[in-house]
């Protein structure tokens, strides 16, 4: 099976260092230019098969969103490639793009930010489809829409209103409704439940789960609600610091964690019922992706770490469950 | 499904706006004015444009209710012999044209440099320190060098022609950079949000983002610095007028007018100056206290503090 | 068992333009020493509003309208102000979601520590600095006396959570009262605030009223269990019973729509609609429009608490027609 899309040694730095005058630092008595570079996502190698979820787990700041605009064309990649079905699209024109943009769709996290507050949802669902075809009728147009807004489970009679008179969960349904409005093949959807109460949580992730039935849809889906992520995909990468740290499928991640965050981050969900005390308890705090320790990037916070993942940054190994791990522990069979 | 004008009835908007006495009087008055105002023709009851009505023998009555004043002329006369009133009202349209029209400037150049500033990054540097430079400037430094150039060149009959537009131009071009600071702020604010993101990813080009995504949601603060500007371009023909710079007397503003009487004013003819200074002041009043209630209306943070 | 605080017929009223929204209606709950309730529900379900009316923080438009709120014998909902502000420094202590919230951004972290102190105790500069130093090692504050010196933006998200929780701890109170504590963090950062949390109330003897929308959070944490729907309690029980045999059906909806729960099957079990604005209210039951579990009494009368064998109370017809 080919992958539908791949991810090559993606890296993607961002400079915010600002103008000249703000590079200016004095340092050791001596003036200098200074670039302040945060490293966001750092070697990163994903492929992603027709029709499954890959999920992208990680705390804040761990750059996996960072990694699906990157994805998306909104960021470009510093290095590395994005391959679409064979071809590479991170270097492309946005006009070279745009046959594209009707394959690979988004959602975003916030129901309130993403769709804009001046326009109606008619007006924000025709957009893509008369942009994308525009030899579409007007009835053809209005036709789709409703098809669509019908399947996301948003009455069309509401079409002429504003975003501000639907609740949060109608405008994550109408902002899949965008997406899924130019028959796409790949969606990313970057948090889409995070901003929503739980009882509209499962109404949102029971449509994401039937577009992608009823569609044939590949998601990558990016969370940090570990619990979510094991229910809906079929595998997990599981990110630290821009890095992947482990790679494997939903059922040998959490039944069979190996690299020691993975560990951490699974022993830190709380359960229903479960009692308190029984965490993996991390010491100190996530780094910033500003200054990136050498060596492994999980070395400060890790109870395994000796001087070899001080020094030396773990490459990927591959287990014989199939699972991909980064860690110099694991490899030593120390962990 | 709802008509514009069954959610303009329904909406909060015109709630706070009913049920604020201040903001409801101001637009009352504001209306009234601005309709005698481009109602001169007809509402007035003499035509100041028209030397043919006046009389060189009317000049200086008194207004009606005091001594020496004449029922035909409600306000009295000015030194020409023009109705105060009806001068007054013509003048008040060419006060609110120059203010309304220099706005209209205002926001259509500095509207363009900010979205431009604000979206794409690599103009922002040049075009905001040419705001900067445009800023330190001062408004009459402008006026009185085109003025002063204009004048020489067209002489004075051919000013008179060209003063409205020249008044425009001058005002307009020298107080786009608040429009331009206010929108480059705002869209800086917008850009980020998930809304433009999604619009990137259906693949829009960057000028159809901008016009229809980002700059509907920038004119909030556009709405509300307009009404002050209004205000200040008013202000500033006035001043421009009163320094001999602005409208000429033939076809006065209300600062025009206030100039004219100005000379007469130790003579007793103190009503020349001071009922177009009267509505001066009621002008700018109640277009800054209904800015005041726009201002608090789009920012609910104003709002509830 | 000694008890801390109890809430009577407490009722939380906001007058808008657009009419009274009564976001808590009718509350009534006690919480004993040492004893850690949770109060769980959806956002605009009256659970903020609940846990700041009991320090008596309800700002305009909102009010309390009704019912009691008696704290050590006293009815604490008719204090002023000023005898407000001794219980909240003294006896009540809140946390928030954002701990930016408590924290001032231009004071170092002693500056505002020793304030607290030196507002509620007579004691000398030096010494409110041993408490300082005391109560940052109980929430595991590495080198406290260099921390001191630091100002809110030095510290992390976490850091920042446990040093307003060493804040609250300053004048030993009887009750913390945490809204959403954990919910800006991330979920090992949340699991080590919350272990702070039950230690403390364990070793201190203090009574806790943690509000969340998380159930998983609180059942890890707390004795008992309020579940919030539209300004009301529907289910008041054990936390072991309500996690395990939840009553109301709206309980039963929230832990069934855990994807946890769904046990091999690949839809999750979800509640339709949503929770009715707090403006206009249906007649009867809150959660009729989205029961499955429909009687036709509950489109009319609205249910009231009733306490079962197994010592849960519930606010539901159907489990009355149990009995």
């Amino acid at each position: 099976m080919t992958a539908i899309l791949e991810i090559q040694d993606v890296d993607k730095h961002f400079d915010i260092s600002g103008s000249f005058l703000d590079q200016i630092k004095f340092a050791d008595g001596k003036i200098g230019l200074q670039k302040t570079v945060v490293k966001a996502v750092n070697n990163v190698t994903l492929d992603i098969q027709p029709g499954e979820t890959l999920s992208i787990v990680g705390e804040s700041g761990c750059g996996k969103s960072t990694l699906a605009r990157t994805v998306m064309g909104l960021y470009r990649p510093n290095k590395g490639k994005i391959i679409y079905r064979g071809d590479r699209i991170d270097q492309l024109s946005s006009a070279k793009m745009r046959p594209y943009r009707t394959k690979m769709q988004m959602v975003f996290q916030d129901p309130y930010a993403s769709l804009n507050p001046r326009m109606t949802v008619k007006q924000t669902l025709e957009e893509p489809v008369r942009f994308h075809n525009p030899d579409l009728s007007r009835l053809e147009v209005r036709d789709k829409v409703a098809d669509v807004m019908l399947q996301v489970g948003v009455d069309p009679v509401w079409a002429s209103n504003y975003p501000h008179e639907f609740s949060g969960g109608q405008r994550q349904r109408i902002s899949i409704a965008r997406a899924l409005v130019v028959d796409p093949e790949f969606i990313a959807a970057d948090e889409p439940i995070a901003a929503l109460d739980v009882s509209i949580q499962a109404q949102i992730l029971n449509l994401l789960m039937d577009a992608q039935d009823q569609r044939g849809l590949t998601y990558l889906f990016i969370s940090h609600d570990l619990s979510v992520v094991e229910h809906i995909s079929n595998r997990v990468a599981v990110m630290y610091l821009g890095c992947v740290c482990e790679l494997a499928t939903s059922k040998e991640l959490f039944g069979n964690p190996r690299h020691p965050y993975t560990q951490a981050l699974l022993s830190a969900i709380p359960t229903l019922g479960g009692k308190k005390g029984g965490h993996i308890k991390l010491s100190g705090d996530v780094p910033t992706p500003i200054n990136l320790p050498t060596g492994c990037v999980f070395n400060g916070r890790c109870p395994h770490a000796n001087e070899r993942c001080r020094q030396e940054r773990p490459a990927q190994i591959t287990l014989e469950s199939g699972s991909i791990v980064a860690c110099h522990g694991v490899e030593e069979d120390r962990i | 499904m709802r008509t514009r004008w069954q959610r303009f009835k329904q909406s909060y908007m015109l709630y706070s706006f009913l049920r604020d006495p201040v903001a409801l009087t101001s637009f009352i008055i504001l209306a009234i004015l601005v309709f005698s105002a481009f109602g001169a023709p007809i509402v007035a009851p003499h035509d100041p444009y028209d030397p043919t009505t006046i009389e060189i023998m009317d000049a200086q009555i008194a207004p009606a209710w005091s001594e020496g004043g004449s029922s035909k002329f409600l306000l009295g006369t000015d030194a020409q012999g023009r109705d105060m009133l009806s001068t007054m009202l013509y003048g008040m349209r060419v006060s609110l044209l120059i203010g309304v029209g220099a706005v209209c400037l205002q926001a259509f150049i500095g509207i363009i440099v900010g979205l431009l500033s604000g979206y794409v990054r690599r103009l922002d540097n040049i075009l905001m320190r040419i705001a900067d430079v445009q800023l330190s400037f001062s408004t009459y430094m402008i006026a009185i060098f085109i003025g002063a150039i204009v004048q020489t060149a067209f002489g004075v009959a051919g000013y008179d022609r060209v003063a409205v537009p020249l008044l425009i131009a001058i005002i307009g071009l020298a107080e786009w950079p608040q429009y331009a600071r206010t929108v480059r702020a705002s869209v800086l604010a917008e850009r980020k949000k998930e809304y433009v993101e999604a619009a990137r990813i259906i693949g829009l080009s960057r000028i159809r983002i901008m016009w229809r995504h980002i700059l509907p949601n920038t004119l909030s603060p556009v709405l509300v610095i307009s009404t002050v500007q209004v205000a200040n371009a008013i202000m500033s023909e006035a001043a421009l007028s009163f320094l001999g710079l602005g409208m000429p007397v033939t076809k006065p503003s209300l600062g025009s007018l206030i100039t004219a009487g100005f000379e007469y004013i130790f003579s007793g003819s103190w009503w020349i100056t001071i009922f177009p200074g009267i509505l001066l002041v009621g002008l700018i009043l109640v277009i800054n206290l209904l800015g005041d209630w726009v201002r608090d209306f789009l920012n609910p943070k104003l709002y509830k503090g | 068992m000694e008890q801390l605080i109890e809430i009577k017929n407490l009722r939380v009223d906001f007058t808008l333009r657009s009419g009274t929204v009564r976001a808590v209606r009718d509350i009534s709950l006690t919480i004993n020493r040492g004893e850690r309730l949770g109060i769980v529900g959806e956002s605009g379900a009256g659970k903020s509003v609940l846990g700041f009316s009991i320090i008596n923080l309800i700002s305009k438009p909102g009010k309390i309208t009704g019912g009691k709120i008696i704290f050590r014998g006293n009815d604490i909902s008719k204090y002023s102000y000023e005898q407000m502000r001794k219980i909240r420094g003294n006896r009540i202590a809140m946390i928030f979601q954002d701990p930016m919230m408590t924290l001032n951004p231009v004071l170092t972290i002693g500056t505002q520590m020793k304030e607290t102190i030196l507002a509620h105790m007579k004691v000398s500069n030096k010494e409110a600095e041993k408490i300082c130093l005391e109560k940052l090692r109980k929430v595991y504050i590495p080198s406290p006396e260099k921390r001191l010196s630091q100002y809110p933006h030095e510290f992390s998200g976490g850091m920042r959570q446990r040093i307003v929780i060493a804040i609250s701890l300053l004048t030993n109170p009887n009750l913390i009262i945490a809204d959403e504590p954990t919910t800006a963090l991330d979920v090992t950062i949340q699991a080590e605030i919350m272990d702070l949390l039950l230690e403390l109330c364990e070793t201190e003897n203090m009574g806790l009223i943690l509000i969340t929308h998380d159930l998983a959070v609180v059942s890890e944490v707390t004795q008992r269990i309020a579940v919030l729907y539209a300004g009301k309690v529907v289910e008041l029980g054990s936390s072991k019973q309500i996690i395990t045999n939840p009553q109301h059906p709206y309980t039963q909806g929230l832990i069934k729509a855990l994807p946890q729960m769904a046990e091999g099957a690949k839809r999750l079990n979800q509640i339709p609609g949503m929770m009715p604005s707090l403006r206009d209210m249906p007649d009867g039951c809150p959660f009729a429009p989205r029961c499955a579990a429909l009687l036709e009494r509950c489109k009319h009368e609205i249910p009231t608490l009733k306490e079962l064998e197994s010592g849960t109370q519930v606010a539901c017809f159907m489990r009355e027609g149990v009995e």
